[in-house]
């Protein structure tokens, strides 16, 4: 676990860079720190591995006051992947994973098993690739070995200052959702600095978000997205993302309350006379208090003209809470949806034309298509 | 036809003439050469460590100012300190190799990509190991084209050593125009070219032996 606490960074010149500091990183776990550019994301971040030393405050791993540890060491013992990957362009593939298990002094051999255990780890055949340069991978499986040359020595921390976001779309996506995989197995903690909020969402555990050497929220994606404490927060996240986070509306909002109904006590004829008059071939029917019973088709009705509403009700189709998500319904192959108080007393059913404008503009907006 | 019978008639009597001005054109331009290399090249490396701007750049002045007296004056301000002969040719020639010698070792370690620095130290090179196993490795192409085109600039430059009587194939030229010999100073300049050219070739092969398959 690394705790920071009260941790300051005031430059020579007096540019105080971080406020204050107050984190907690857990064992294990994927911690983004995220924020618009000079924030002190990738400051807050080289703090750990000691690239920059703090001027004030306490900055503790397992308890150790990170000051007492020799940066060299302490270096050896975190993972450290960067944007421009960085990988040694003398070195091949091989000896650029080896980096800190030969500086640790590991064993040939040793050495040998974890760097193809590594490789095979990110999809790359051992057999090709130790023997190649840099130079000779694609961005994307460059930033594969990046990765794994920060796994190489088992350390228990691994650092990566927005390690994604210099690659094409299609080879982030990939590289986010392998990191993902891998963190389930191997279980490391990791700290990863990013701008891309989408990144964020998706691969952390906890979220951090800074301004101006400050954080200013933190805590899980979903509490991010569901209670974001001030405007910047609303603004840096952004509104489509709160919209979707925050999902289709329950269905009340789509109640559509002129929806004719009939008590069950009154005449077929009349059912019928209703229905085609207002063109419905579905009609909802209700006891003499208003409750919901079921639902009377048309077909039904023409063809059992001597039979009474009650025999013909169809209880089968179920009635939905005003409350209920209207998920549940889309979800059902049901093609009337009645919703009801919670006491059953009957409101309307559900406007589907609505629902289908709600649902449009969800799609157009995941698909990017401005309406 | 007769030209050529006469050409080849003054190499069959100066031939032994000719290679010993050669060997000291060879001597005096790889003397100042290597002594340039082994002071520029660590200094240069320890400059880019340097964290003092103003330091870095009386260096580069210093070098700077060296490149800027003309050939044949500084050969001539040498004598009253190193007399005539080998040695002030080889401390005139030597200040010449400076400045691009140091420059381009400098920028060749300067130039390397920052991420590559980083992620070394990120991931625990200590100083000196980062230059031996990194940066130097990653620089020597960069070093080396420094050294071939400095030594270049030398070979032809020595041929003005024979102004100071330190011999070289300058001498086979001035003596040529002294006795309005044709031959003697196409011999000289054009063994001076071959030399140049020779050394570029050789250090160019070397050159890319080193940067092989780094992209």
């Amino acid at each position: 676990m690394i705790q920071l606490k009260n941790v300051n960074k005031v430059y020579e010149d007096g540019f105080h860079a971080l406020k204050n500091i107050n984190l907690t990183f857990e064992e294990g776990k994927l911690n983004v720190l995220i924020g618009p550019s000079g924030c002190g994301k990738t400051t807050t971040m080289k703090l750990l591995n000691r690239l920059i030393d703090y001027t004030d405050g306490e900055l503790t791993v397992d308890g150790k006051l990170i000051s007492d540890i020799n940066p060299i060491e302490l270096r050896r013992q975190m993972g450290y992947v960067i944007q421009s990957i960085g990988l040694f362009p003398h070195m091949t593939i091989f000896d650029n994973v080896a980096t800190v298990p030969k500086l640790l002094k590991w064993d040939k051999q040793k050495i040998s098993k974890k760097v193809d255990e590594l490789l095979k780890m990110v999809d790359l055949d051992p057999e090709m690739y130790r023997e190649r340069y840099p130079h000779e991978l694609s961005g994307g499986q460059q930033q594969r070995i990046g990765v794994i040359r920060a796994l190489a020595a088992e350390p228990k921390i691994i650092l990566m200052d927005e390690p994604f976001s210099a690659l094409d779309p299609i080879s982030r996506e990939q590289l986010q959702d392998e990191l993902v995989r891998l963190q389930k197995e191997i279980n490391k903690t990791i700290i990863f600095v990013t701008h891309d909020m989408d990144e964020a969402i998706k691969i952390a555990d906890q979220i951090i978000l800074m301004r101006d050497g400050e954080v200013v929220q933190k805590g899980s994606p979903h509490e991010l997205l569901t209670n974001p404490i001030n405007q910047f927060v609303e603004d840096f996240i952004g509104e489509d993302r709160l919209r979707q986070a925050r999902g289709l509306p329950p269905m009340t909002a789509f109640v559509n309350e002129d929806y004719p109904s009939v008590k069950v006590t009154a005449s077929l004829d009349a059912a019928i006379h209703v229905m085609v008059d207002k063109k419905k071939d579905q009609m909802p029917i209700v006891d003499a208090d208003d409750k919901y019973l079921g639902i009377l088709s048309l077909y039904d009705a023409v063809k059992n003209r001597d039979s009474e509403i009650k025999e013909l009700v169809d209880e089968s189709v179920i009635a939905y809470r005003e409350s209920a998500e209207v998920e549940k319904f889309v979800a059902s192959k049901e093609t009337i949806a009645p919703i009801v108080h919670e006491d059953m007393t009957f409101i309307g059913v559900l406007d589907q034309d609505q629902l289908l404008e709600v649902l449009h503009e969800q799609i157009d907006q995941k698909s990017g298509v401005t309406s | 036809m007769k030209l050529i019978q006469e050409y080849i008639e003054f190499w069959e009597i100066r031939y032994e003439n000719i290679f010993s001005y050669l060997l000291e054109h060879l001597t005096i331009a790889f003397v100042s050469i290597i002594f340039a290399i082994i002071i520029t090249v660590p200094l240069a490396i320890g400059m880019t460590k340097m964290k003092n701007e103003r330091l870095k750049q009386s260096i580069f002045n210093v070098a700077n100012f060296f490149q800027t007296i003309p050939t044949i004056a500084l050969f001539a301000l040498l004598i009253p300190i190193f007399g005539i002969g080998f040695t002030p040719a080889v401390v005139a020639l030597f200040l010449y190799a400076l400045l691009p010698l140091l420059r381009n070792t400098y920028a060749g370690v300067e130039s390397i990509d920052q991420g590559i620095v980083e992620a070394a130290k990120g991931m625990g090179y200590s100083t000196v190991q980062r230059l031996a196993k990194v940066e130097l490795p990653i620089a020597v192409p960069y070093i080396m084209s420094g050294i071939r085109i400095t030594t270049i600039y030398i070979i032809s430059w020595t041929t003005l050593a024979t102004v100071i009587g330190a011999g070289g194939l300058g001498d086979l030229v001035m003596a040529g125009i002294g006795s309005n010999n044709t031959f003697m100073i196409f011999t000289g300049t054009a063994l001076a070219i071959i030399l140049a050219l020779t050394v570029d070739l050789i250090f160019g092969i070397i050159e890319r032996r080193l940067s092989v398959s780094r992209g």
